[in-house]
């Protein structure tokens, strides 16, 4: 998030885009609502109609995979009736020509027919944001999830940079990341082409720091993705994967996909608290601690670093995963493994780390600190861009786009959408929710959601058992008839090894994200 | 804001316009009986313990009396004890006599406030009425509603309403026969209630109390591990194992909210299942091993398989410090960058 949780309840325009924020933020959730209650614009943008549309001014039902059509239009009202803030484009951003030539093909009859919103909401919603700021824009999987994920990345900082909404209080670009700590794994350089901080290894001088720092040499060659490292899998290259506190059985988009290829392969470690349905298949399982059981830090969506402290003893023999590799490490013959506290740890990676150099654990003692925190006594940084933006030019890119289609579309054979989305009452593949009884009580089993429309016509009752197939495998769920969901859309949660969703979607990378398209896939459904 | 000076039973204290006396005693640690008053929602003066004399003319309710400069207020008039008396009574007229067993029982406002009045075995009696019967709606996994104890303060139905804005509970019916109830009076598992649990902790007795709660012998505080918001929490410890979750109202993320799976989805830390040894595969079958029995096979085919034929999958829901290791191991020790995670899932 460019900016801060508390700062949303002051924004006077929200535009929540691509999230179920009361399902799966549902604490981040309530300062939307105060806003909401205390008269500020909500503008959800979501194919379905969420809890949350019960707060909005305005929903805009898109069509599933539209959204660059959908932002694009709005800018298109917001540059055609001069609703940009003139001083902030021409001082902070580069590009505007540029993006004004695309705009071309985002006149909103275009608009309205891909999205199928219609053209006076698109233009009301526009305006509404345009002109009563602080506008916040929130936005969650329901943007990235797609083939075109950075497209509608960039659509939304355009709509934000061209109406001043960036580097000031309650405004900005938020992406609401989902698990606890995404930020912070991101941050560590748990990814294949940055080391901590994003700093490249493709960049000989962060390189050469890291290799100073470690006492190796390292390769300069960038690493695969998540899905790329199952292709090679597959195709027998890679030949051992460890795999921490991960269930790609249930998670991973096209989950045959991945399924054969762990079966296939040499040898599979997994390092999880439960014998997940991933575990079931490895070589060697390794029993990590929970949160409650080590010392350490989580970095929340709003760039916030807190400390987590043990309060009970590990379980078992269990250890806490840096324990682990550690020790692993050591028995590797590697150096530089030697940590007794975690403490030690963060002191290497605020040595190593620009925007977390001034990060310790007594620093953090009170609330934790949002980084950047570029040296130790720094308050740190609750918004981002505030006179400057962290580029070359010390510009924002605006970002000229066309609209694509999502890759799956329905057709004769597989008529539905299929969407994923989430439950308030589980989380992610259900390995610690779905072990808590009072949760599973009150949500215990898959449904499809399915508009009584479309069962109407396919002759579906509720609660009835049907088979949904897609181009890449089939799964049986009762259906839940609900308007919750428009006629030709159909919308799954992945929390259940009972119905593994995971099995249907596909797996269309977006070309720079790399992320996987399991919001939009196409489905047939049938009676059992 | 400016400031004004008030006097309270004799005793000059300084407010911010704006406050109510109420507020105001508050603030300055003076205490004033109240019982559907809370900090975190707006005014209601629905109980009316909280009256006080203003000015030595004009009894009213202080939850709803603004402060004014040079205002004076007795909270002991003889009047003012009178009334405050005779409401409590009322109240506990019908409330079970059952405070040893209670959930609430030495946290529970309505006995705070009984015995800050005065109430004695006599004046207990002198409106005793049966207690009512209505049976427990147990139907929520987490807490359960015993509305023979509900005072009627109304603070659950505010939270649910001006703090959560869902609104799955309401007042129904009139007089002596009103209750809180869901639409249609239907079991609140039934209702539109998220299970957030954020009533359970404001209500002042124990008419909605957690199931099966065990006290903790102490707390340490946390971060909820569940999602990207990073709400602050007290983990409830008693002896090895986590007996509760608090939020941690100094927090600047949360300000002491949860949700229902960070204030109630702890029970998989010490649950049964967990995995508690290594386990290594033998002829297809995974058998429980010793931590060097593991590693040793581990590093055997990891030796194997350095650089490009290794790959490490590190996780969002695991710490930096974890993280960072993990990332190192993978390019430090097995010469690859072949490391993601699942953030984009
Ligand atoms: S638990 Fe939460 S949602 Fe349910 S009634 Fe209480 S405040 Fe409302
Ligand atoms: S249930 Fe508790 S909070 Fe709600 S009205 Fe009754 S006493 Fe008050
Ligand atoms: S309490 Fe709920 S909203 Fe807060 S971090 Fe945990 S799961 Fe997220």
């Amino acid at each position: 998030m460019t900016n801060s949780i508390s700062e949303i309840s002051g924004a006077a325009t929200i535009l929540a885009i691509g999230t179920n924020t009361t399902q799966a933020h549902p604490v981040l959730a309530l300062q939307v609502k105060k806003a909401a209650r205390n008269g500020a614009n909500l503008i959800v943008a979501n194919p379905k109609d969420i809890d949350l549309c019960r707060h909005a001014t305005i929903h805009l039902q898109q069509r599933p995979g539209t959204d660059v059509a959908l932002l694009m239009g709005m800018i298109r009202v917001i540059v055609d009736e001069g609703l940009t803030d003139k001083d902030f484009v021409k001082t902070r951003c580069e590009g505007y020509d540029e993006l004004i030539a695309s705009l071309v093909d985002f006149d909103l009859d275009s608009v309205e027919k891909i999205t199928s919103v219609p053209k006076e909401e698109i233009a009301r919603a526009a305006r509404l944001y345009a002109t009563n700021g602080p506008a916040s824009i929130l936005y969650c999987m329901g943007i990235t999830q797609h083939s075109h994920g950075t497209d509608n990345v960039w659509a939304i900082s355009n709509l934000a940079l061209l109406t001043g909404n960036l580097g000031k209080a309650s405004a900005g670009v938020n992406p609401l990341r989902g698990q606890n700590n995404v930020q912070g794994s991101c941050d560590m350089g748990c990814l294949p082409d940055v080391y901590t901080g994003y700093q490249k290894v493709e960049n000989p001088d962060c390189r050469k720091k890291f290799e100073a720092a470690w006492g190796v040499s390292l390769s300069p060659k960038q690493g695969l993705t998540h899905s790329e490292i199952f292709d090679q899998i597959h195709d027998g290259t890679i030949k051992s994967l460890y795999l921490i506190g991960e269930n790609p059985v249930l998670s991973e988009a096209n989950a045959s996909h991945a399924i054969e290829a762990m079966e296939h392969m040499d040898f599979l470690v997994v390092q999880d608290i439960f014998l997940t349905e991933t575990a079931k298949m490895a070589d060697v399982v390794l029993p990590a601690a929970t949160f409650a059981e080590k010392n350490g830090t989580f970095t929340n969506t709003e760039r916030r670093i807190q400390r987590v402290r043990q309060a009970i003893p590990q379980v078992g023999e269990a250890k806490a995963d840096w324990q682990i590799v550690c020790e692993m490490a050591k028995r590797l013959g590697a150096k530089g493994f030697d940590f007794n506290e975690p403490e030690e740890i963060m002191a290497e990676i605020a040595s190593l780390t620009p925007s977390y150099a001034g990060i310790g654990y007594p620093a953090l003692e009170k609330s934790g600190i949002q980084w950047p925190c570029p040296e130790p006594g720094h308050p740190g940084t609750p918004m981002l861009h505030v006179g400057k933006f962290p580029t070359v030019s010390g510009k924002a890119r605006l970002m000229p786009l066309s609209f694509r289609d999502s890759v799956e579309l329905p057709d004769a054979e597989y008529p539905l959408l299929l969407t994923t989305d989430r439950s308030l009452f589980h989380y992610h593949t259900g390995s610690m929710t779905r072990r808590v009884a009072g949760l599973e009580q009150l949500d215990s089993e898959e449904f499809l959601k399915i508009n009584p429309k479309d069962a109407a016509e396919l002759g579906l009752g509720d609660r009835e058992m049907v088979q949904i197939t897609s181009r890449r495998g089939q799964t049986t769920v009762k259906t839940k008839l609900t308007r919750i969901c428009p006629p030709g859309l159909v919308s799954m949660t992945f929390h259940f090894a009972e119905s593994p969703t995971n099995v249907l979607t596909s797996s269309a990378l977006d070309p720079v994200a790399k992320i996987p398209e399991t919001k939009v896939c196409a489905v047939r459904v049938e009676k059992v | 804001m400016s400031s004004v000076t008030i006097t309270i039973d004799g005793i000059k204290i300084s407010a911010e316009e704006g406050m109510t006396v109420l507020q105001a005693a508050q603030a300055n640690g003076l205490y004033i009986p109240n019982l559907c008053n809370h900090p975190d929602l707006r005014p209601a003066g629905l109980c009316r313990v909280c009256v006080v004399k203003q000015d030595d003319w004009k009894i009213t309710i202080s939850c709803k009396l603004p402060v004014k400069e040079g205002m004076v207020i007795s909270t002991e008039d003889p009047a003012v004890q009178q009334i405050r008396k005779n409401t409590v009574e009322l109240l506990i007229a019908n409330h079970p006599m059952t405070c040893l067993t209670c959930e609430a029982d030495s946290k529970c406002e309505l006995q705070r406030v009984a015995h800050y009045v005065g109430i004695t075995p006599d004046s207990i009696n002198r409106y005793r009425r049966s207690v009512r019967s209505i049976p427990l709606d147990t139907s929520n996994p987490f807490f359960d509603i015993d509305h023979n104890k509900c005072i009627m303060c109304g603070i659950c139905v505010r939270t649910c309403d001006e703090l959560q804005n869902i609104n799955a509970i309401d007042y129904a019916q009139r007089g002596v026969a009103s209750l809180i109830s869901t639409l249609g009076n239907k079991p609140i598992a039934e209702s539109r209630c998220e299970s957030c649990g954020e009533c359970v902790v404001r209500c002042p007795v124990a008419a909605l109390a957690t199931k099966k709660s065990l006290q903790p012998m102490r707390e340490v505080r946390s971060i909820c591990s569940y999602c990207g918001v990073g709400c602050g929490i007290h983990l409830g410890v008693r002896g090895d194992k986590i007996v509760g979750v608090r939020g941690d109202q100094e927090n600047p993320v949360n300000r002491g909210s949860l949700c229902v799976k960070g204030r109630f989805g702890y029970r998989f830390i010490n649950h049964p299942e967990r995995l508690t040894t290594p386990l290594v595969k033998k002829d297809g079958v995974l058998v429980e091993a010793s931590w060097d029995e593991a590693l040793d096979r581990i590093v055997e085919k990891f030796s194997e398989h350095k650089g490009e034929k290794f790959a490490a999958l590190a996780s969002a829901r695991i710490t930096n410090e974890d993280n960072y290791l993990i990332q190192k191991f993978t390019r430090a020790v097995m010469g690859t960058n072949n490391i993601d995670h699942c953030a984009r899932l």
